[in-house]
């Protein structure tokens, strides 16, 4: 809680006031209150003011910590970092003050005859490391999985690879990041062959026009919406929203553009159709440096246990490309996506336009879908086929939910089929890693086993019978909780959570181990820009907490691989880098030294010769491009990019008779995913209490429903009361209703779906059907 | 004993007559935002009739375009 405030009232004040603060930041995101800030400050206080990118979400934030007498007691944000330029969100500027929630998790807990011990951090790590070893004895070592995190930092995830992969010789482990990242990875993969954007944030100066896709980037990357506005102000830049949804983005955007759910792949093909019709394409890119190839349809939706699949990709050429979009006109796709011919038209032209700059900015509208791989390539067709890509301001721009999910999930590879530098179906990439990891390369698996909803399939099955998580809450997170909770609760796993703060995760475990927050340790997260942060421990955390990096290393030396980990517990997180480093050396993924990260508010990768790489792929930018063209989409054997030819197909519930209304999930501003740390500082918590559900208020007026009326959603999952929402926050089309997650109160994700897309595995939040009716 | 939050709009180009308007008044508290055409209020009065009557004396300021209400907390009187 807020200890400065010394009596009720004058706490109550200061509620007013962060109130009010939390409704002008997400009016005004980047809005600045000095007075307030500096107010907070201890008078006459010897602040030091320390480094660090923020906790929360992808965009990856400079922060400044003040810290006095081993307390955090302020955070601004840091004026040298090129991200935010000193701005904060809300939640950015209030951080710290979940530390001193007095639920803290400070001790090991362990459960004996159905209650929790307080245990000593040693005997508790004692406990995981003999069950750990002793199920692996009986029932093999696909038996244990650990589940991590886009927001472990670097080098938790790289020792949690290590361990399972290197040491034990299992590849089961994944992370929520698949819940969020994985098919913008499948995008990146299947229509470039490397990961991550190939612009940067300095695309938003350039650009003469964003368009949002499914992506209310107002409450989710407030400060990178500020840039925006921003330029929106000063250059006239236009901001165009294509959702679900009309949000806060869309309220402050030159246009919102509504589309029926799923049907954003036939809009997308639209566009390319009308881009070819009207001979927009840039015809040199296009045969300089692209492919054209199409892959399966009808492909599934993952919902059956063990579901497998596997694309067939087949070279295609331009005019059959061109022939297969003749099913989408714009004409035939408005009739079934709601959005206008002339809208389609509209967006065709600014894409198509020669002399105008554009971005594309996504995150989990078109991730997480059912087509989700497919959603990404026809996103990166439309730039292709216009040649609008890699320079500065025309950058189809994926953007991450996680402070690391690009720096942890996906550079270092904390996913089933992956390995820091490469996949383990690849044998060079297995001896890379074997060499480095100083293990022999048969110890490595060549094959990928649990992806994230699967791995909780195979706890629910019985398949898998020990799994520690960090750093995540998957019990709030996953989709069909109401499957994946009795499957944790079951004697036949042994469970072990590693948090800051207890959740209905580590409710169910047999195991709960105390882990640092933030700046209780060292670390380096990775941002959507490929931005590496580095931070140095600020205070000492309470209690028995521990860097979830060092608990692993600590089991792992109880287990016998001790000479594997040969790091210190002081600076295990600087040793690890380095040799993480040796993964990624050469001009396509060069990391800087630590050094360097030390001194600057991050560095992008490729790091050549001491400088960032802004813009990939782009000779003018880009020291590894060598084929001496403008461009070379390196990451393709022949260095050509694809456009892919890739078909609209329904989701794999839509509403009917029986359940009429879609279901759509998402965030707040105020909250950070599962609400653990957000719903523990007192100002965010206010501003936002609870969950609800959002209807049209057509949709509430023919159900008689009234504003806060409790209403029961129901799918053939199950259910979850909450109270009515009608011309708030947001406003859903006809026939869909919206239900934030992060309360662990009312878990919306008992009544959501577990389909996924077969490429990527990440699920769909964002589609079924459900019936409401007053609770 | 009612506590009440406000987000205060000025006028284009009003922003410091507001904020002085707004200073001198015994009962508000202001936060100015710094890169923002915003400011924050508070007021803390004593009864519900002295908080309308100071909300109308707000709203009659002519460098204020909009009062906006956030979050209003009332307290019992021993606090």
């Amino acid at each position: 809680m807020y200890t400065s405030l010394n009596n009720r009232r004058s706490f109550i004040k200061k509620m007013a006031i962060l109130s009010a603060m939390t409704a002008a930041a997400t009016m005004f995101p980047g809005i600045i209150f000095a007075e307030e800030q500096e107010r907070n400050l201890p008078s006459g206080g010897d602040l030091d003011w320390k480094k660090s990118p923020c906790r929360f979400c992808g965009v990856g934030c400079g922060i400044l910590v003040g810290v006095e007498n081993g307390k955090a007691v302020a955070v601004k944000g840091d004026p040298n970092s090129s991200v935010n330029k000193g701005l904060l969100c809300v939640k950015g500027y209030h951080q710290t003050m979940c530390i001193q929630s007095k639920d803290r998790l400070t001790h090991a807990l362990v459960k004996m005859n159905g209650a929790y011990v307080k245990t000593p951090i040693n005997e508790a790590l004692d406990l995981v490391a003999n069950k750990m070893k002793e199920t692996i004895e009986k029932h093999g070592k696909d038996s244990v999985a650990m589940y991590t995190s886009g927001q472990s930092t670097i080098p938790e995830g790289y020792v949690a690879s290590k361990f399972m992969k290197g040491a034990i010789g299992t590849n089961n482990l994944d992370c929520n990041a698949r819940l969020c990242m994985a098919s913008a990875v499948t995008g990146f993969l299947t229509s470039f062959g490397a990961d991550e954007p190939m612009g940067c944030y300095e695309d938003f100066e350039h650009a003469d026009y964003y368009v949002t896709w499914g992506n209310n980037m107002a409450e989710m990357h407030p400060i990178l919406f500020s840039r925006m506005l921003g330029q929106k102000n000063s250059r006239g830049a236009k901001i165009i929203d294509f959702a679900t949804r009309t949000t806060r983005s869309s309220m402050a955007s030159d246009k919102s553009i509504l589309f029926e759910p799923q049907t954003d792949l036939a809009v997308g093909n639209a566009i390319c159709y009308e881009i070819i019709n009207n001979g927009w394409v840039n015809k040199s890119f296009v045969e300089k440096h692209c492919n054209f190839s199409k892959g399966l349809t009808n492909i599934g939706y993952g919902t059956e246990d063990k579901f497998k699949f596997k694309d067939k990709p087949e070279k295609i050429n331009f005019d059959e490309y061109k022939a297969f979009l003749e099913d989408y006109t714009p004409e035939k796709v408005a009739k079934y996506s709601k959005v206008s011919v002339k809208d389609i038209k509209y967006l065709a032209a600014i894409y198509g336009h020669p002399n105008k700059k554009i971005m594309s900015l996504w995150c989990m509208g078109v991730n997480q879908h059912t087509r989700g791989t497919w959603m990404n390539n026809i996103i990166y067709n439309i730039h292709l086929l216009t040649g609008k890509i890699s320079q500065p301001g025309n950058s189809p721009f994926s953007l991450t939910g996680q402070p690391s999910a690009c720096g942890t999930a996906r550079e270092v590879g904390t996913f089933t089929h992956k390995l820091p530098k490469g996949v383990v179906m690849n044998p060079k990439h297995r001896a890379k890693a074997a060499k480095i990891w100083k293990v022999p390369v048969e110890r490595i698996p060549s094959k990928p086993t649990y992806h994230a909803t699967e791995m909780f399939r195979a706890v629910d099955r019985g398949d898998i019978k020990f799994i520690w998580t960090q750093v995540v809450n998957p019990l709030v997170s996953l989709p069909k909780t109401s499957r994946y909770r009795p499957g944790m609760e079951k004697e036949s796993c042994f469970v072990v959570v590693s948090d800051v703060f207890p959740t209905p995760t580590s409710d169910v475990a047999d195991v709960i181990l105390p882990a640092s927050w933030h700046i209780e340790k060292s670390g380096l997260y990775g941002n959507s820009e490929r931005r590496t942060q580095y931070w140095d421990k600020m205070i000492d955390g309470p209690g028995d907490t521990t860097p979830d990096a060092w608990m692993t290393i600590e089991v792992a030396k109880r287990m016998g691989y001790g000479d594997l980990f040969p790091y210190s517990e002081e600076n295990h997180a600087e040793e690890i880098y380095n040799e993480y480093r040796q993964f990624h050396e050469g001009k396509k993924h060069g990391m800087a030294p630590l050094e360097v990260l030390k001194k600057q508010s991050g560095v992008m990768w490729p790091y050549v010769d001491g400088k960032s790489t802004q813009w990939r792929f782009n000779s003018k930018y880009d020291p590894a491009c060598s084929n001496g063209e403008d461009f070379h989409f390196y990451g393709k054997p022949d260095g050509k990019a694809v456009i892919w030819q890739r078909p609209y197909e329904p989701a794999a519930e839509s509403p009917d008779k029986e359940y009429p209304f879609w279901l759509n999930t998402g965030r707040v501003i105020e909250h950070w995913h599962t609400g653990s740390m957000t719903r523990r500082i007192p100002v965010l918590h206010k501003a936002m209490p609870h969950a609800y559900v959002e209807f049209h208020p057509d949709d509430a007026k023919a159900l008689g429903i009234r504003n806060g009326e409790n209403i029961k959603v129901t799918s053939r999952r199950g259910s979850c009361t909450l109270p009515a929402s009608i011309n708030e926050r947001g406003l859903p089309t006809k026939g869909q209703v919206f239900v934030p997650f992060f309360d662990e109160n009312m878990l919306i994700n008992d009544v959501t779906l577990d389909s996924f897309c077969p490429i990527s595995k990440e699920p769909d939040y964002k589609k079924c059907a459900v019936k409401v009716e007053k609770a | 004993m009612p506590i009440i939050s406000y987000l205060a709009h000025p006028q284009e180009g009003k922003k410091v007559e507001l904020l002085e308007a707004l200073s001198i008044i015994n009962q508000c508290e202001v936060i100015p935002a710094e890169n923002k055409n915003l400011l924050i209020v508070v007021t803390d009065t004593n009864t519900d009739e002295d908080q309308e009557s100071l909300k109308e004396r707000i709203e009659a300021i002519e460098s204020l375009k909009l009062l906006a209400m956030v979050s209003g907390f009332n307290t019992p009187k021993n606090i």
